[in-house]
């Protein structure tokens, strides 16, 4: 199919192992970014044919595990106390806030409605002017100009009842905090193609200069994969440290300008949670003043604090590469899919999750 | 081919309470619907329950069918839960005889809507040669239901010749799949409110019965396991499968027979097909040395037109099954924790 199975042709795959097989000659340490990238080396076991000298950690890229529980909390407070609609992605409605899941609320008669746009939702809020209706606006830069969009979109038509809870987190702040902490090694990065795709490659070539590493912007089949690692790796036996393009494809270097003009118009940078890891800077993007009518935070007094996290999880380990999934004592014994204790077991993207859905762990 | 019959001529539009209470209204919308549409020798006798002449071994299947939205792509409702039981019974290798049904409907279901069901519902029943023999109907107020619910349960004669059961799965068994995986499932998902999606893709969904009995009668206990991976689709099946029997499975990839619309559609909504519901799809396991020969008259008949061979049933990793991926990985397949949802990115 095109587009499709080109970039999943087993032949080519077999090249690229053995070119990557050639090419390495001592241990190295490489993290993919994105969820999405995990996913496909789990689903389609390139872990276990890569060589034993390269290791790949599986960074803080799955927006769903690392959006804050009290903002969980607070959707939830939204959809059972406030009686908004509340509508989201679908992948968020299983992640247990610090009570229960917006899935839950749902089954306790919260109107939650699972969306692929949010476009879709200022339809709904036109639909039922006496209704408020809530975006769950979850997402790296990727989901970020739809969600601005609507945002764009109910203040030009005039939907008062439209509203956004948005959770947006930034990869580059990410990629630096994990740098910066002492105990994470990793070599080089493959970084997310899809939040390019938006954004451009500008905000890596400082980081990848200032700290001497290789960061290769990778997309998501397996084809696009096993060629980010080896682009990786060829940087890494010769010494050297730039910005490179896989995904040439999809992404230019300067992303998507229109779209971060929707983006810059809606939302402006702050500081931001990550579950799991902890508050970094300049990280998250805020509803600017001039829509505070559509941002949720504002126009519903929630008082929903910080909720503890579990003291047994080491999420932040995980998702910084410092420690792998097998190594956590509670790993698929209290911590599982359907009682994850952290970020990463929640969202099937999440390395936990991944490790223990394609490991063939069993739910008792 | 649209399949029709005239509606008759009723004195109301939409269904109402007083249609489940027993009364006179339940009796005009039995009269002028169910008995006419679906009559036979038994049901016609109008008794409490339905007195059956069966010989030999039999097979006794339920199933209650919740379909949202309740005309879809290919089908509607009623077809789903004719098929849906005398599907179960096949896979028992029965020659599926008689159902029951039974009706929960909301109050407000438009009669047209429901009329267009029966008649699904009596087509679906010729075609599997089955008889409604015993049923029921109730109304709920609104608010209480979905439109309408059905629940069918079916009784069958097991065919002679056949032997179907976990136990009988060893070494070397290779597993066939029917037809294309995932489409029942995603043509509901391009309707579904919320999620719709411009797609061709109908549901594929009809009974097996003929093309199952056609198989047991030639290859009889050549044919160990059958069974048709409904709801949470071919991995969990096969999943369930392998912890049952003890032993692992292995599958290929590239040998899962599925549409190009389906597999676009579930790359865009970030679904698995394998967890995709199926409806006119059936896994069978087949002794190794009448594998091709099954696969060979299977692909014979129209229900099987694009039957694969997709693993076999392997020693190693008792309990587990492990998928061979398009680039020649392994995986290990496992069940979900619950519904698949659509994933963020």
């Amino acid at each position: 199919m095109k587009y499709m199975s080109e970039y999943r042709d087993p032949d080519l795959a077999r090249k690229y192992l053995t070119e990557i097989e050639n090419t390495v000659s001592r241990p190295w340490s490489i993290m993919e970014v994105c969820g999405g990238q995990t996913h496909s080396l789990v689903k389609n076991g390139i872990i276990e044919m890569l060589p034993k000298k390269i290791t790949m950690i599986h960074g803080p890229g799955c927006p769903v595990c690392v959006t804050p529980l009290h903002l969980i909390d607070k959707a939830i407070y939204l959809a059972t106390e406030k009686k908004v609609i509340l509508c989201s992605f679908g992948d968020m409605l299983r992640v247990p806030g610090s009570k229960k899941s917006l899935l839950e609320a749902k089954a306790e008669g919260a109107d939650i409605r699972i969306l692929y746009s949010p476009l879709e939702a200022v339809t709904i809020a036109e639909q039922h002017p006496d209704k408020d209706v809530v975006f769950f606006a979850v997402g790296f830069e990727t989901t970020a100009p739809a969600n601005a969009l609507s945002v764009l979109h109910a203040h030009r038509r005039g939907v008062g009842n439209y509203a956004i809870l948005a959770s947006h987190v930034l990869v580059p702040p990410a990629i630096k905090a994990v740098i910066d902490d002492e105990e994470s090694q990793i070599d080089g990065f493959l970084a997310a193609g899809h939040v390019c795709t938006i954004m451009g490659n500008a905000a890596y070539h400082p980081l990848s200069s200032h700290y001497k590493v290789p960061i290769v912007v990778t997309g998501f089949e397996p084809l696009d994969v096993l060629q980010g690692i080896l682009m990786v790796l060829r940087q890494l036996e010769q010494s050297t440290a730039k910005v490179e393009n896989q995904y040439a494809r999809i992404v230019r270097e300067e992303g998507n300008i229109e779209a971060q003009k929707v983006i810059n118009e809606v939302f402006e940078v702050q500081d931001q949670m990550w579950r799991g890891i902890g508050k970094i800077p300049q990280s998250g993007y805020a509803v600017r003043e001039k829509y505070a009518a559509h941002d949720a935070m504002k126009k519903y007094q929630v008082n929903i604090t910080e909720a503890p996290e579990n003291p047994k999880c080491i999420s932040g380990q995980i998702m910084k590469g410092i420690k792998k999934p097998f190594e956590c004592s509670q790993f698929g014994k209290t911590c599982k899919p359907t009682n994850p204790l952290g970020a990463p077991m929640v969202s099937s993207e999440g390395a936990c999750a991944a490790y223990y859905h394609f490991s063939g762990m069993v739910e008792a | 081919m649209q399949l029709q019959c005239p509606m008759p001529q009723l004195d109301f539009d939409v269904i109402t309470l007083g249609h489940g209470s027993g009364g006179v209204l339940t009796n005009k919308l039995l009269d002028s619907g169910v008995f006419d549409l679906l009559g036979n020798e038994i049901l016609n006798e109008r008794h409490d329950g339905a007195f059956l002449e069966l010989q030999g071994k039999t097979a006794f299947s339920t199933d209650s069918f919740l379909v949202s939205p309740i005309f879809f792509p290919g089908g509607n409702i009623g077809e789903l839960a004719v098929n849906g039981t005398v599907n179960d019974l096949a896979m028992c290798g029965a020659k599926p005889k008689y159902l029951s049904l039974s009706f929960i409907i909301e109050e407000g279901l438009p009669v047209a809507q429901f009329w267009d069901i029966l008649v699904a519902i009596k087509f679906a029943c010729e075609k599997a040669g089955v008889h409604v023999v015993t049923g029921d109907t109730k109304v709920v107020e609104k608010g209480k239901g979905d439109k309408i619910f059905i629940n069918t349960a079916g009784i069958g004669t097991v065919h002679p010749k056949a032997d179907i059961s976990t136990k009988n799965i060893r070494k070397g068994d290779k597993i066939i799949v029917s037809a294309p995986i995932a489409t029942h499932g995603m043509a509901i998902m391009s309707v579904r409110e919320g999620l719709e999606f411009d797609s061709e893709i109908t549901s594929d969904t009809t009974n097996l019965n003929h093309t199952i009995l056609s198989l047991i009668a030639h290859f009889g206990r050549d044919i160990h396991l059958l069974t048709d991976p409904t709801r949470g689709g071919v991995a969990t099946v096969l999943k369930e499968i392998a912890q049952s029997a003890g032993l692992g499975i292995e599958i290929v990839q590239r040998n899962l027979p599925l549409h190009d619309q389906v597999a676009s559609a579930c790359e865009l909504l970030g679904l698995d097909p394998l967890y995709v519901a199926n409806e006119g799809v059936f896994l069978a396991f087949v002794d190794d040395q009448s594998a091709q020969a099954v696969l060979q008259k299977l692909q014979q008949d129209p229900n099987g037109g694009q039957a694969r061979i997709i693993g076999s049933v392997v020693e190693d990793h008792p309990k587990q099954v492990i998928m061979e991926s398009a680039i020649g990985g392994k995986r290990v397949i496992s069940m979900l924790p619950g519904e698949q949802l659509p994933r963020i990115c």
